[in-house]
């Protein structure tokens, strides 16, 4: 009896947890649907929003997406293929470098290694406002200003988080693994591609979907280096959509541009929502 | 196929731990050599510095008369199975069994193939001819059911057989074995004991096996090497090592139940006197250079002693345990000075608490100097 109580009493709080989590979700939607005085009013705490819409406005979306930037359309474009693009190129970038040196803390023998470990581990608690400035003058030497590169190319020289993930997996990798591959004729880069990263699956899927969400996302990186229009990434296309029209009269609209430039991390989670708790591991050696 | 010739290596790890030292040991070819011994004695790093894996520190590795030490592993034609199997698990069985022949291809290209009909040609043959290692394998290790499925779905010895097979379709000249059957229950490991024995008649391979298991090392091995803190002990066939053991290490090693061992002291040259009141005449004729006073280890092999009146007794005591085996029975005898294991045929009614009396085969018998070696006295 005090069984089915338990049970009875975990539904209830994960069940309050997540109705309290996913109503400022629900919230969004709603009045992303609703007509302009709905929402407005919603906003201005005068009106009250119901569990749907009496009539849903779609178009509401539309009329967003066309006003972001100059051109109708085209601002909103722009600034979807350049999120995608950086998000892209810095998922494949982080999960290439990372793993890579991760292997290479894990299982090759070199001197400093642990030094190096260390020091890399190290650059973790540095905070990135103390970096920041020199770093955009180096970039500004560089040329690299108003252009993807400042923002994808540190990507693949490693991200110190990532890199332990993979070193604490990897490491539990058989060595017997690898010398099979080895004698099998595979040399480090060889054994890296062929063997560990299919392995490292699960790591893999963690550290490709949280550098998704943090790239996507990202508002201060693309505010620091991209300038013109036409280089926006989607949360800078928000932003200033936010400060053209962030008025309660166009709270409907701004809602409507949240929920879009959401919905890709909400897809992938549950895209991936596997791949977090698959081990692949199992079966590889005696065990 | 080949022959291998280690001469004299040794390896030294940092801090001065010689983990292997001076072991030199001729393998012909298509010999099933064993390197036997107790955990930590070198077998395990003597076979990984054939294969490539562990330097060695001073010595020359010949394999087929070329001269390997620094050649990497992939480049020595060897293949090794490892203890824990070292399956790929996100490969199925074809692609574990096929993944070293694909990196050996000669015509890997597919974008070459398309534009050399040579080229094409060649490659589909070289495809042809891995698909048919891989059915041969799989035929000889009946693994023909099981090629699409992954390790995790296999049984223990479903997977040492695949790990076997990865060593078969690569053709080898040598097959690197490390302890492959350890991890095995004991019905199953003496089955995959047999299929070895017939895969090595069946390719007339050269194999260097490792076990820790003497008397898996015993039924597999035309030779046995057997080791001990990196030093060799003895190399021979297995009757060998059992006749006749180089010293009292190996004597103790090879055989179950052990030889018993009873120290004592020489006294006019052939009376064996030790505690315990044991006063045995040794024959003269088998030990002729024996000196009055010089201390030394009689060994006898549990099978070399019967029950016998107590007349006729060596050793007497109590039947402390009986342990009965069906065809004979152990008997483990008991008094103030030493425990000695017995090996007779069963029915002799003994039972444990009854007092017994045995006798040992003097002819069987071995004597061990009592020194650092404790070297076996040589009989004539």
């Amino acid at each position: 009896m005090s069984r089915w109580l338990g049970r009875f009493i975990a539904i209830v709080a994960l069940s309050a947890g997540s109705l309290a989590m996913l109503f400022p979700l629900w919230w969004m939607f709603v009045i992303s649907l609703e007509s302009p005085q709905r929402a407005g009013a919603a906003a201005e705490g005068g009106g009250s929003i119901a569990i749907w819409p009496e009539e849903v406005h779609w178009s509401n979306y539309s009329e967003a997406l066309r006003q972001i930037g100059t051109e109708p359309w085209q601002g909103f474009l722009d600034a979807l293929s350049n999120s995608i693009v950086i998000t892209v190129l810095v998922v494949i970038g982080t999960v290439l470098s990372s793993s890579l040196v991760g292997f290479a803390f894990a299982r090759i023998n070199f001197r400093g290694r642990g030094p190096l470990f260390i020091l890399m581990l190290a650059t973790m608690m540095l905070p990135a406002q103390v970096t920041m400035i020199p770093l955009f003058l180096v970039f500004r030497t560089m040329g690299w200003i108003d252009t993807i590169l400042p923002l994808v190319v540190p990507a693949f020289f490693g991200s110190a988080f990532f890199i332990f993930m993979y070193r604490q997996f990897i490491s539990q990798i058989s060595e017997s693994l690898i010398e099979a591959a080895r004698i099998d004729g595979y040399g480090m880069f060889g054994i890296w591609w062929r063997i560990i990263l299919p392995m490292c699956k699960p790591v893999t899927a963690i550290t490709a979907i949280f550098t998704f969400i943090f790239v996507w996302n990202d508002f201060l990186g693309p505010l620091i280096y991209l300038h013109s229009d036409d280089q926006s990434t989607l949360a800078l296309a928000l932003n200033s959509f936010r400060n053209q029209y962030g008025g309660l009269e166009n709270v409907h609209l701004l809602m409507a541009v949240s929920v879009v430039t959401m919905i890709p991390c909400v897809v992938l989670f549950f895209a991936a929502q596997r791949a977090f708790v698959e081990g692949i591991g199992s079966g590889a050696v005696k065990g | 196929m080949a022959n291998v010739r280690l001469s004299s290596i040794s390896k030294i790890y940092p801090g001065d731990v010689h983990a292997v030292n001076d072991v030199s040991l001729e393998i012909t070819d298509g010999e099933f050599i064993v390197l036997v011994g107790p955990s930590g004695c070198g077998k395990s790093t003597t076979l990984r510095m054939i294969a490539g894996l562990e330097s060695i520190t001073s010595g020359d590795i010949h394999i087929d008369d070329r001269k390997v030490n620094t050649l990497a592993a992939k480049d020595r034609d060897i293949a090794m199975v490892f203890q824990d199997y070292a399956l790929y698990p996100h490969m199925n069985v074809e692609k574990n069994l096929s993944f070293g022949l694909l990196r050996r291809r000669r015509y890997p290209s597919r974008v070459r193939s398309i534009f050399s009909s040579t080229y094409r040609r060649n490659r589909s043959s070289e495809q042809q001819d891995i698909q048919d290692r891989i059915r041969r394998a799989a035929d000889v290790l009946g693994l023909k059911d099981l090629l699409n499925r992954h390790p995790r779905e296999l049984s223990g010895g479903q997977r040492q057989r695949v790990a076997l097979g990865r060593a078969i379709v690569r053709d080898p000249s040598v097959f690197l074995l490390d302890e492959p059957l350890s991890n095995l229950d004991a019905k199953l490991r003496g089955e995959m004991r047999t299929e070895l024995r017939r895969l090595h008649r069946q390719l007339g391979a050269t194999m260097v096996h490792v076990t820790h298991d003497q008397e898996e090392a015993m039924t597999l091995g035309d030779r046995l090497l057997v080791m001990k803190d990196g030093v060799v002990q003895q190399c021979g066939p297995p009757a060998q090592l059992y006749e006749h053991p180089a010293n009292r290490f190996v004597a103790s090693f090879i055989g179950t139940p052990e030889m018993n061992f009873i120290e004592g002291v020489i006294e006019d040259g052939v009376m064996f006197k030790a505690d315990g009141d044991v006063r045995i005449q040794l024959p003269k004729e088998r030990w002729p250079s024996l000196l009055a006073g010089q201390r030394v280890t009689l060994g006898i092999r549990p099978e070399h002693l019967e029950l016998v009146s107590d007349g006729d007794a060596m050793f007497r005591g109590e039947a402390d345990v009986v342990e009965q085996l069906g065809d004979r029975t152990d008997v483990i005898l008991a008094n103030d000075h030493r425990r000695m294991t017995a090996r007779i045929a069963s029915g002799s009614g003994l039972r444990e608490g009854d007092s017994a009396s045995l006798r040992a085969d003097l002819n069987q018998a071995h004597l061990f100097a009592v020194n650092d070696v404790e070297n076996r006295i040589e009989t004539t």
